[in-house]
């Protein structure tokens, strides 16, 4: 099956930053790999996979009860920039 | 043309565990920023959720109060968008299977009921809270965000209605039942102004009478139950006005820009976007046996709709029940607890959201403690029944009892309140102010009976209040009859 | 002589014929001499893991025994948080990231003794099959340095061959634990999923994604497995109820046994030598009393296929954290969109780009339901499949990897060629059961072959007897020249 891929929208969806020439590149080797991959649609099945845990877990909870939180100063360390506690990224939108 | 508005609501209530979602982080409004924070609700790597058993159950009693079906098996999904405030790309929610399908909220609009109905009830994150500085203080001018995650993670319980609502003030009333419910479970703070409780409209036009739906516009950012109104009537309004101008409805999401009064196009690159949903392989499927919805059932308070049946089926006319029914758990509880002693509900239902209510708002102890049982607003009635003391007098009694001076007869007889019923007193008290007055009397004779109602006060007056207004009055119309 | 197992190394420590910190030095001193060649490691803290041998000498002098890997070297495939500890799961992205936080697995080693000699190296995010793909630079084989340890947890697999550690932690997402041991003949295996808690692991594929041990015997992988695994809490994958004895079937062999050869699992693109080798085992197996059938699972020929979709699919949410704000790199840019965009571009490497790609485009609106949609019901038809065989034999069996170690470079062109390496361990990981590689011999050119076991769900106990007899019957006792030219 000839597996078409809109790459450019494909990272983008990613967040992946690339150039023409990298998108040219992944998108050849996504079409050889999802060829392979298209093998799946050989089975014939209605089974659903609700649940792929081996042993079948069903309802894992936790009690509502605090846990220490993490120190602030040890995890702004980590952080590219802060500012009075806060993580600091630039504006969501270009300006105008 | 005569358009009819058709409008969906999602609404986004914030659970008020004592932890969040996944994680043991505190469920905090206000604290310092990025204090409650921890690998997974930070989105560290390697970290994991796991779910509250708490919040679970929460969603299940808002899905039994709004007469849901809770699903025998549900599961969580991720839904994947990159934003800044939510720290795994991806926010841990429900799509296919959500916890709750199917219900209903009655709502009360100029006097008449109406039923909206509910597609789902689901769990699921919230995320963390951007502050966008610089000048301007506007999203488009921001030179920089600043990011907390205190609030990622807070258990959210999403709350979608069908297509089903048809005004601006039907809309309101449907959030505002929504809050009232919510409130009444105690799983949520309910407070809009601090967000634990977040409206998302959806809203399409088409003239009346047809069946498909016209291009829905959702309005995002109302945080009030009036913003509301008045967005849905503003985008009913313009939508109206781009199909009557020959242009077309575009399907976006909009803003509600409290300030000026309008709806504003929200810029987004993305065409459509593609959540690429797909079961969250860190949690286990939930099941909900019979026996826990049971349970969770259990517990369910009485809700703001069934107890206002309740009130006009035990004889209230409806506006005296919607009072007593929108009041606070206090003073229902003491109205309940009288009538349970014997009490005329009216009768206790009116001291109860008039003297003892005012009582209370003047001593700013709305929400605390009443020092006032059902078995002494049952006995104050009683007294007032017998003519003991008299419905002015029994204010009096009412404002000692609370003060903590004893039941309502030690009040009446401490403060010597209790009714004059000796006709003998009475009679020589009526002689004494009707020789006083020849002026009213001679009034009266000339057929201003109207007077009566001063000479009864005067009568009161000279009795401290202790004298019974009915039979002042008889008395007093008899003497002047009869002479 | 310094001990090669924990078992022994635990023997001498107890006896006092050694010391934990004569063990770490003598590990250090075979990784001074050797990661040069190798590259095992990424990170080594020598005066916190001399602080951890101090401590667990004086435990032990004062009667404090915390179990089978106290005062033992071992070393940590670095996809584990480590609290304080650089932790980059071998990616650009991560550089310089040192974690608030331990792995679940780190606080049992902790708790349990051992000493952490350091962090090993891997494909980057744990996607890859040599260990190529680190951005840190590839491991080596410590059996020929011109070839791969395979991987992902190759540094783990080459510096418990050459010795730099008795034992190690790796996790295996496809085989990459039992594919690298077998390439660098060390034990490696990957328990039922469940039974050794995620909580720190960098995640890959979180449905497939398990931690297990590198050792080099039998004995030692019961070892390290039953101090780290367990139910954990903070992990709703952990499994909560009681785990097998797993050295319950140690010395019994397989008399009376049954096992199932998978058919699927040879042909075409399996090596000779390997096939032969395995063969030969199996031979053995049968006269140890073994009854040998032929087990056919047909949905195997699609694993890998179903395999390349799902956990790309994982992946590309579990990797979408890495976004320049909170930790790691972060690329400049003017808007939010444009610095998450260029940090991911910078950050990743070619082959997690790839993955990314893949797994957004299987799950992206119009593919899903032919894509990731369907092969979860492969996945479903592969656990029916192991479930008829496993209703009719006690353990399956097949090599390892179709092939050997193979040359640095061979197959880093070429995608396809790479997931190849995979598809005898792939099943195993969408099925969630445990399995083990055992080395059984050498090629002709001196390159260990691995031998799989696989079983049934928290069926350890059986898959232990029958990977013990193996060993028993290879007698497999060769190491590396390169460990040769250390000891
Ligand atoms: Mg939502
Ligand atoms: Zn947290």
């Amino acid at each position: 099956m000839p597996v078409d891929i809109d790459i450019a929208h494909v990272a983008h969806l990613a967040r992946l930053d690339l150039s023409a020439d990298e998108l040219e590149g992944y998108k050849n080797q996504l079409g050889l790999i999802l060829e392979h991959a298209a093998r799946v649609q050989t089975l014939e099945s209605d089974a659903t996979m609700e649940n792929a845990h081996p042993l079948a877990l069903e309802n894992r909870y936790r009690e509502d009860v605090r846990r220490d939180s993490l120190d602030r100063d040890e995890v702004l360390a980590q952080a590219p920039e802060t500012r009075d506690g806060y993580f600091v990224v630039p504006p969501a939108l270009e300006s105008e | 043309m005569n358009w009819e508005p058709v409008i969906g609501i999602e609404v986004h209530v914030e659970l008020m565990t004592e932890s969040k979602m996944f994680c043991g982080c505190a469920v905090e409004f206000g604290a310092e920023p990025n204090t409650n924070i921890c690998p997974t609700c930070l989105g560290l790597p390697g970290a994991l959720p796991v779910p509250n058993r708490k919040a679970i159950e929460s969603i299940m009693a808002i899905g039994l109060a709004l007469n849901c079906e809770v699903m025998p098996r549900s599961v969580f999904h991720r839904k994947n968008y990159f934003y800044a405030d939510l720290p795994k790309n991806y926010q841990i929610s429900q799509f296919d299977v959500p916890v709750c399908v199917n219900g209903y909220l009655d709502i009360e609009v100029d006097g008449d009921t109406r039923r909206v109905s509910l597609e789902r009830a689901h769990m699921e994150e919230d995320t963390g809270k951007s502050t966008h500085i610089g000048e301007g203080g506007r999203i488009h001018s921001a030179t920089s965000t600043l990011l907390d995650f205190n609030r990622s993670g807070v258990p959210l319980v999403e709350i979608v209605s069908r297509p089903d609502i048809y005004s601006a003030a039907e809309a309101r009333a449907y959030a505002s039942g929504l809050r009232a419910v919510v409130a009444e479970l105690g799983v949520s703070d309910a407070r809009l102004e601090e967000g634990s409780i977040r409206f998302d409209a959806n809203i399409s036009i088409r003239p009346r009478g047809d069946e498909t739906l016209g291009t829905k516009v959702e309005i995002k950012n109302m945080n009030s139950f009036r913003s509301l109104e008045r967005a849905v009537d503003y985008e009913i309004q313009r939508q109206i006005e781009v199909v009557e101008s020959g242009g077309e409805v575009v399907m976006e999401t909009r803003h509600w820009d409290e300030e000026s009064g309008v709806t504003r196009s929200m810029r987004t690159k993305e065409g459509s976007s593609d959540y690429r949903y797909f079961m969250d392989p860190d949690l286990a499927p939930m099941a909900m046996s019979p026996q826990w919805i049971d349970e969770v059932r259990a517990t369910l308070p009485e809700l703001p709709g069934d107890r206002l049946q309740r009130y006009i089926e035990g004889g209230l006319e409806p506006a005296l029940a919607g009072v007593l029914s929108g009041s606070n758990k206090e003073m229902r509880d003491l109205h309940d607890s009288a009538v349970a002693e014997g009490a005329d509900t009216r009768e206790a239902a009116n001291w109860v959201t008039g003297e003892v209510t005012s009582w209370a708002r003047r001593h700013g102890s709305e929400d605390s403690e009443i020092p006032l049982t059902g078995a002494d607003l049952a006995g104050l009635l009683r007294l007032i029944g017998e003519g003991t003391v008299s419905s002015s007098a029994a204010k009096e009694v009412l404002d000692g009892v609370l003060g903590g001076e004893g039941s309502p007869a030690e009040v009446a007889r401490s403060r010597d309140l209790i009714q004059i019923t000796d006709t003998s007193v009475l009679e020589s008290a009526v002689d004494d102010v009707l020789a006083h007055n020849p002026k009213a009397v001679a009034d009266y004779s000339s057929g201003e009976h109207k007077i009566v109602g001063f000479l009864v006060g005067q009568v009161m007056a000279a009795t401290q209040g202790k004298a019974d207004p009915r039979a002042v009055n008889e008395l007093i119309r008899s003497r002047l009859d009869g002479s | 002589m310094t001990p090669t197992t924990i078992a022994d190394a635990g023997r001498r420590l107890r006896s006092g014929e050694v010391t934990s910190v004569e063990l770490l030095d003598s590990a250090l001193a075979v990784a001074a001499r050797t990661e040069a060649q190798l590259h095992a490691f990424l990170t080594i803290d020598r005066d916190q893991a001399r602080e951890t041998a101090d401590r667990a000498d004086a435990d032990l002098a004062a009667g404090k025994d915390r179990g089978p890997l106290h005062g033992i070297p071992i070393a940590l495939k670095d996809n584990m948080t480590t609290r304080g500890l650089e932790t980059t799961a071998a990616s650009q992205i991560l550089s310089g990231y040192v974690p608030p936080y331990n792995a679940t697995v780190v606080d049992r080693l902790a708790e349990g003794g051992a000493v952490l000699v350091g962090k090993t190296n891997l494909d980057e995010f744990a996607m890859g099959s040599s260990t190529e793909n680190s951005a840190y630079g590839t491991s080596y084989n410590p059996w020929d340095i011109t070839r791969v340890p395979g991987g992902s947890s190759g540094g783990s697999a080459a510096a418990v061959a050459a010795g730099s550690a008795l034992g190690a932690l790796g996790s295996d997402t496809g085989g990459s634990i039992r594919q690298p041991a077998s390439l660098c003949g060390v034990v490696g295996m990957k328990p039922t999923y469940g039974t050794v808690s995620r909580y720190g692991l960098i995640a890959f594929a979180s449905s497939l994604d398990q931690i297990g041990p590198l050792t080099r015997t039998i004995e030692d992988s019961a070892l390290v497995l039953s101090t780290v695994w367990g139910h954990d809490p903070l992990d709703a994958t952990s499994y909560p109820g009681e785990l097998p004895d797993i050295m319950s079937g140690f010395g019994r062999g397989v008399d009376g046994m049954k096992i199932g050869v998978v058919k699927e699992l040879s042909g075409e693109g399996y090596e000779p030598q390997v096939e032969s080798a395995v063969s030969a085992m199996v031979e053995n197996l049968a006269a140890s009393g073994a009854e040998i059938v032929e087990v056919s699972l047909p949905s195997f020929d699609i694993a890998l296929s179903a395999y390349y979709l799902i956990a790309p699919a994982e992946a590309s949410a579990n990797l979408a954290r890495f976004d320049g704000i909170r930790y790691g790199h972060r690329a400049a840019g003017d808007t939010t969109e444009s610095l998450m965009s260029r940090t991911r571009a910078e950050g990743f490497g070619p082959e997690v780009v790839r993955r990314i790609l893949l797994g957004t485009y299987a799950l992206s609106a119009g593919y899903y339901d032919a894509f990731y949609g369907q092969a979860q019901r492969v996945r479903a038809a592969i656990q029916e499949d192991f479930a008829r065989a496993y209703g009719q034999v006690d353990a399956l069996v097949s090599p390892t990897s179709p092939t050997v170690a193979f040359a640095a470079g061979a197959r880093t062109d070429d995608p396809l060629a790479m997931y190849l390496s995979d598809i005898c361990t792939i099943p195993s990981n969408l099925s969630g059961h445990p399995a083990i590689s055992v080395p059984i011999g050498l090629d002709d050119q001196g390159l260990p072959i691995g031998f799989q076991v696989m079983a049934s769900a928290l069926a350890e106990d059986v898959m232990f007897q029958v990977a013990e007899e193996v060993e028993r019957l290879a007698g497999f006792d060769k190491t590396p020249s390169l460990a040769e030219v250390a000891s």
